[in-house]
């Protein structure tokens, strides 16, 4: 396998990446790769290319397009590549194009020719190639030109074939499901291949359609049960196991089925319990997939048809997963958790400090999750504490797109459970004041109409107290600089709207304010438009209550300078300014009543107080008008939408003749009014889930006839008329309204329930008071709680630094490669610096002198396995020394790998894994030795800077 | 379903790109260069998953080489953690002891193997050896191809003589 390992590639491409690796910035590195782009644009397009050349052509093209640039004057050389004959420079060339294209790309339409005729080959390889390229390149268009062929190699002899003709097929559905709906039942029967691989490789498209439809599956729980049940009785050959965990990966694909297939239905749960509850027993839980398998178990356990002997399983797991030292099995426990306590919420208690310390961790990842996790816990008891964290962690962070979920998931939970309307002020100040940008403008809104109508209970003196103390603290929040605007938005409305209410504060004061945020903001315009109508609403509250109102110096500058404003919104709310202020107290009371934007405004749709004007008008010889249901012609638009509608749901163009126009009336229909009907529909987009409901009559599979013409009938039109989806966003508070006052009922009866239970349980000995009293207010304010001893989790975190630093040399090559760290100091990853002939390099080369110490001073002898044998005792003997007992389980705790934070608690510490690893593995000292031979013949040396670049991964 | 791979070295050097969703150029590096900012910097002890853009992304230090692959939600951490595991213990298989400079020359081969181990952004063959052994005929097709040519070139060369 060694030679394997080997470099084919030319000098010139060797020195590419090379120079690339000793790069000291990116600029450099840019230029080196401009450089290349030129040299490679001038040769590729040279005439007779020898075909070995091209294709390290092309492999440098890839590699330019990794490192970020654009390569895209040699895909068509790439393209090119794929139709040659041999599979050598055509597997190039399939790898090229699968790298460089997206399946929108034009060039995808030269390429389905060659893909139909290697899908045709005898040679599998071949196949398999073309069926890579497949799932990556084939766009909806042109699914019907390779779709019969890959239904062919359905049933192809080779099970490599069968198996990427699955997953092609399962592509073609996520692209377009109409185009294979007709193909499912074929997951079914593939379902029972012989070959573990491919029924393997079909549980991914069966958990699609599943997902998308339960029903229909319903009778194959039956099957999927029996095979989770032969996978787990180790049935399957040994090379699908995985660390001496059967098929785990089969096994994590059944879970989710059966997951969905379990949820809320009884019967089918119950076919499920035994096979689920022997895998709980069986797993191994001190491998990494061993954990994983658990993990699916209990989000199985959690979806299913609940059942109390799994649920307590489940809650077993979740308590050592949270336990564990590994941050890791932290995470999913907590992730675990999350969906546990929907079914069984007094779980939740006895993790509640390993929660609190998950809170606390310095690892975002896990803070996050924790967060995720309060999220779905918080009542109205603990609303308070939770989001106060969440805040505090959203001002700490700078990730926009956390920021803005974090800060609506805290907007949501305090409109769902505030205790107080000063509590929920004071919050959506908050997060309005950090994040204001980031809420959706919806949630403002609905923070304005919450001040306006109050929480809904009949007590005015209630609400005008909410309203006095948003005013109050609007005032305060304003000397802060910098607000958002969306905050900006909803300070002026009330200031406007409720700023001189109480009397507490003059007009004067208010409108001085609102001058200020106008003038402080003077590039937004949507922030002056609210002040502008702000100023006019106190102004006009002033003049209905018949007071004197002065304009103050600075607000007439603002409007003098609104009143020439390029924006004519602005400049229209100025001149209705200006109007109102002229107007006398009657006609201002009319206009701006005070406290009134709760009022509803009756819409008069029959315009009744026109009829007068009408009567007039008809006198005087007007048309009268025709309503647009007796309109001659309407009739035909109807049906003409109707009909073309059913059209374009088949497809985007017609093919077939239109139609001879029915003459007379259709003609007659005024231009504007097909536009008008056009266009009102808001065109929504399609969401993928509604089109699948408008799938297509299943389509006759005539192979012979759809083989060359773009089959375009079910492909979801993209040009169609849009589907019009009525906005429901106008959420009523009312319904608000119930949900807090039920849910809150829900709080204090479930809180007392969780008394009862902390009383009966053990005092707690050790744990700092201060978690003690977070823990006490996340979880129903008792200060009893679960012994757990608190030092451990600190103390693993300062042994986190160990496993790093402990890379014990298994191989003379990195006993080499440190000892030249201190002999030379170069200065880069890849120093190549060094002269490319090995006999000048020898006398320099403190590679060659360790050899020399090892054994001879010749390299080919060292290569030939000298050193390894020298070595290689030494090992063993370690090896029989330390490992004899616990080999199993460190080679389990290897899989976690170098993060893992168990390597350390381990007995005969950190030289083990290695030693083991290398024992279990060929003898590593002789494969490194030929390949540092092999790089060194090439001019690379392995510099001190970076031994790394040598190092074994698995190591 | 896994959205991309990557392969990135300690320094920020991208070693390997594998995109199964749709990304231009332009997101690409944006992509890069933002993961490689949030994974790199890490601490050694931390959990192996990051959450970014809504989606998650696990990733695994193998000596100086970060394996990052991007995936939803709700698809199962830890089962992706020994994908990667997976994908590294074909690859040691296949180069016999890899190490990072075997990638970087080899590339290409790397994503050979990736080929055959996803498809479509999901794991297609969970068995290493079903894995190598399809490499390994595919290689020795190419093999055969190469003694072919050079034997070919020699009748030519004996002819032409």
């Amino acid at each position: 396998m060694g030679s394997q390992g080997g470099f084919y590639q030319s000098k010139e491409f060797l020195d590419l990446v090379k120079s690339i690796g000793e790069a000291r910035s990116k600029a450099e590195e840019d230029r080196i790769v401009l450089n290349e782009i030129e040299t490679l644009k001038r040769r590729i397009s040279e005439p007779d290319i020898p075909k070995r050349k091209m294709k390290e052509y092309i492999i440098r093209l890839v590699y330019i397009e990794m490192l970020g640039h654009d390569a895209s004057f040699g895909y068509i050389h790439a393209v090119k590549m794929t139709h040659d004959d041999s599979l050598l420079v055509k597997r190039t060339g399939y790898l090229a194009v699968t790298l460089f294209l997206n399946e929108d790309h034009d060039l995808i339409i030269l390429i389905v020719n060659t893909i139909q005729k290697d899908l045709k080959s005898d040679n599998y390889l071949v196949v398999c190639a073309a069926l890579n390229a497949v799932c990556k390149l084939i766009n909806e268009e042109t699914i019907p030109a390779v779709l019969p062929q890959v239904m062919e190699l359905l049933a192809h002899p080779k099970e490599a074939v069968r198996k990427k003709a699955i997953m092609a097929l399962h592509r073609f559905y996520q692209k377009s499901p109409s185009s294979v709906s007709h193909l499912v039942s074929n997951f079914r029967k593939r379902l029972c291949d012989n070959d573990p691989g491919v029924m393997g490789a079909t549980l991914c498209p069966l958990f699609e359609l599943i997902a998308r439809d339960v029903n229909s599956y319903k009778d194959l729980v039956i099957s999927f049960v029996s095979i989770l049940k032969q996978v787990a009785e180790r049935r399957l050959s040994k090379a699908y196991d995985c660390h001496q965990m059967p098929a785990p990966f089969i096994q994590i694909k059944l879970l989710k089925i059966l997951a969905l297939l379990g949820s809320g239905d009884k019967q089918a749960s119950e076919n499920m319990y035994t096979v689920v509850g022997d895998i709980f027993r069986k797993c191994d839980s001190s491998s990494n997939i061993g954990n994983a398998v658990l993990y699916e178990c209990i989000c199985c356990v959690s979806s299913i048809y609940p059942n109390p002997k799994l649920l307590e399983s489940a809650a077993d797991v979740i308590s050592r997963f949270l336990k564990s030292d590994s941050h890791n099995l932290k995470y999913m426990g907590i992730d675990a958790l999350g969906r546990l306590i929907k079914i069984s919420p007094e779980i939740a208690e006895q993790h509640q400090l390993a929660v609190i310390d998950c809170l606390e961790d310095p690892d975002d990842t896990l803070k996050r999750k924790t967060f995720e996790l309060l999220y779905k816990m918080t009542k109205s008891t603990n609303v308070e504490v939770i989001v106060d964290r969440m805040i505090d962690y959203m001002i700490s962070i700078s990730d926009n797109h956390y920021k803005t979920e974090i800060a609506s998931r805290c907007v949501e939970l305090a409109e769902q459970f505030a205790p107080s309307n000063q509590w929920f002020i004071q919050t959506m100040n908050r997060v309005f004041e950090h994040a204001g940008d980031l809420v959706n403008i919806k949630v403002a809104h609905s923070l304005m109409r919450l001040i306006a109508e109050g929480f809904g209970e009949d007590d005015d003196n209630a609400d005008s107290k909410l309203r006095s103390s948003a005013v109050e603290s609007y005032l305060r929040i304003l000397g802060e600089p910098k607000l958002p605007s969306v905050f900006l938005q909803v300070i002026c409305w009330v200031l406007g709207e409720y700023g001189t209410a109480d009397g507490m504060f003059s007009a004067s004061d208010i409108t001085g304010k609102l001058c200020d945020v106008a003038e402080a903001y003077s590039n937004d315009e949507t922030v002056k438009a609210y002040a502008t109508t702000a100023l006019m609403k106190i102004y006009a509250f002033e003049i209905a209550a018949r007071r004197k109102v002065d304009m103050l110096p600075e607000c007439q500058s603002l409007m003098e300078e609104l009143l020439a404003s390029h924006s004519t919104d602005l400049q229209q709310r100025a001149y209705e300014l200006q109007a109102v202020i002229g107007l006398d107290a009657h006609a201002v009371e009319c206009i701006m009543p005070s406290d009134a934007s709760c009022e509803d405004i009756e819409v008069d749709r029959d315009l009744s107080f026109l009829n007068d004007y009408i009567q007039e008008a008809i006198e005087k010889g007007a048309q009268p008008y025709i309503p647009e249901s007796e309109r001659s012609g309407m009739l035909n638009i109807s049906n003409f939408r109707n009909q073309d509608h059913h059209e374009a749901s088949s497809h985007g163009l017609r093919f077939e003749a239109y139609e001879l126009p029915k003459p007379a009336l259709q003609s007659r229909i005024p231009q504007a009014l097909i536009a008008s009907t056009e266009i009102v529909p808001v065109p929504e987009p399609m969401y993928p889930r509604e089109s699948y409901q408008t799938t297509m009559p299943s389509i006759p599979s005539d192979a012979g006839s759809a083989e060359l013409k773009l089959r375009l009938e079910g492909v979801q039109k993209k040009w169609g008329r849009p589907t019009y989806t009525p906005a429901t966003s106008t959420s009523n508070s009312t319904s608000q309204k119930t949900v807090n006052g039920t849910s809150q009922g829900d709080g204090a009866s479930t809180v007392s329930s969780m008394r009862e239970t902390y009383d009966s349980r053990k005092p707690q000995v050790e744990v700092s008071h201060e978690k003690q009293k977070l823990a006490a207010s996340l979880f129903g304010g008792s200060s009893k709680t679960e012994k757990r001893p608190a030092t451990g989790h600190k103390a693993a975190k300062a042994s986190s630094h160990m496993v790093e630093k402990s890379h014990v040399p298994k191989s003379s090559m990195e006993v080499a490669s440190d000892k030249a760290a201190s002999a030379q100091q170069p200065p880069n990853l890849l120093d190549l610096g060094e002269p490319t002939a090995t006999s000048t390099a020898l006398q320099l080369d403190p590679f060659k002198q360790l050899e020399g110490l090892l054994d001879t001073t010749e390299v080919a002898s060292a290569v030939n396995g000298a050193p390894a044998a020298s070595v290689s005792p030494d090992i063993m003997a370690l090896y029989v020394d330390t490992a004899a007992g616990i080999h199993n389980k460190n080679d389990a705790d290897l899989l976690s790998g170098l993060s893992n934070p168990s390597v350390t608690n381990m007995p005969g510490t950190t030289a083990m894994p290695q030693v083991t690893q290398s024992s279990s593995k060929r003898p590593n000292p002789k494969d490194s030795l030929e390949k540092d031979a092999l790089v060194r013949q090439m001019g690379v040396n392995p510099s001190s800077q970076n031994p790394n670049l040598f190092k074994d991964l698995l190591g | 379903m896994i959205h991309f791979v990557l392969l990135i070295s300690r320094q920020g050097k991208v070693r390997l790109t594998k995109w199964y969703s749709p990304y231009s150029q332009k997101e690409r590096t944006k992509v890069i260069r933002e993961l490689s900012g949030l994974i790199l910097t890490r601490g050694p002890k931390l959990c192996n998953f990051v959450e970014w853009r809504g989606l998650r992304v696990v990733y695994k230090r193998y000596a100086s080489l970060y394996f990052c692959m991007c995936i939803d939600e709700d698809d199962n951490e830890l089962e992706i953690l020994e994908i990667i595991h997976h994908y590294v213990e074909v690859l040691d298989r296949y180069f016999g002891s890899v190490c990072e400079l075997d990638l970087i020359y080899n590339f290409h081969k790397a994503y050979f193997i990736l080929d055959e181990l996803l498809i479509a952004g999901e794991l297609q063959e969970p068995s290493k050896r079903t894995v190598t052994r399809l490499v390994a005929a595919q290689d020795s097709l190419v093999e055969t191809a190469k003694e072919q040519t050079s034997s070919i070139t020699n009748i030519i060369a004996q002819a032409a003589k």
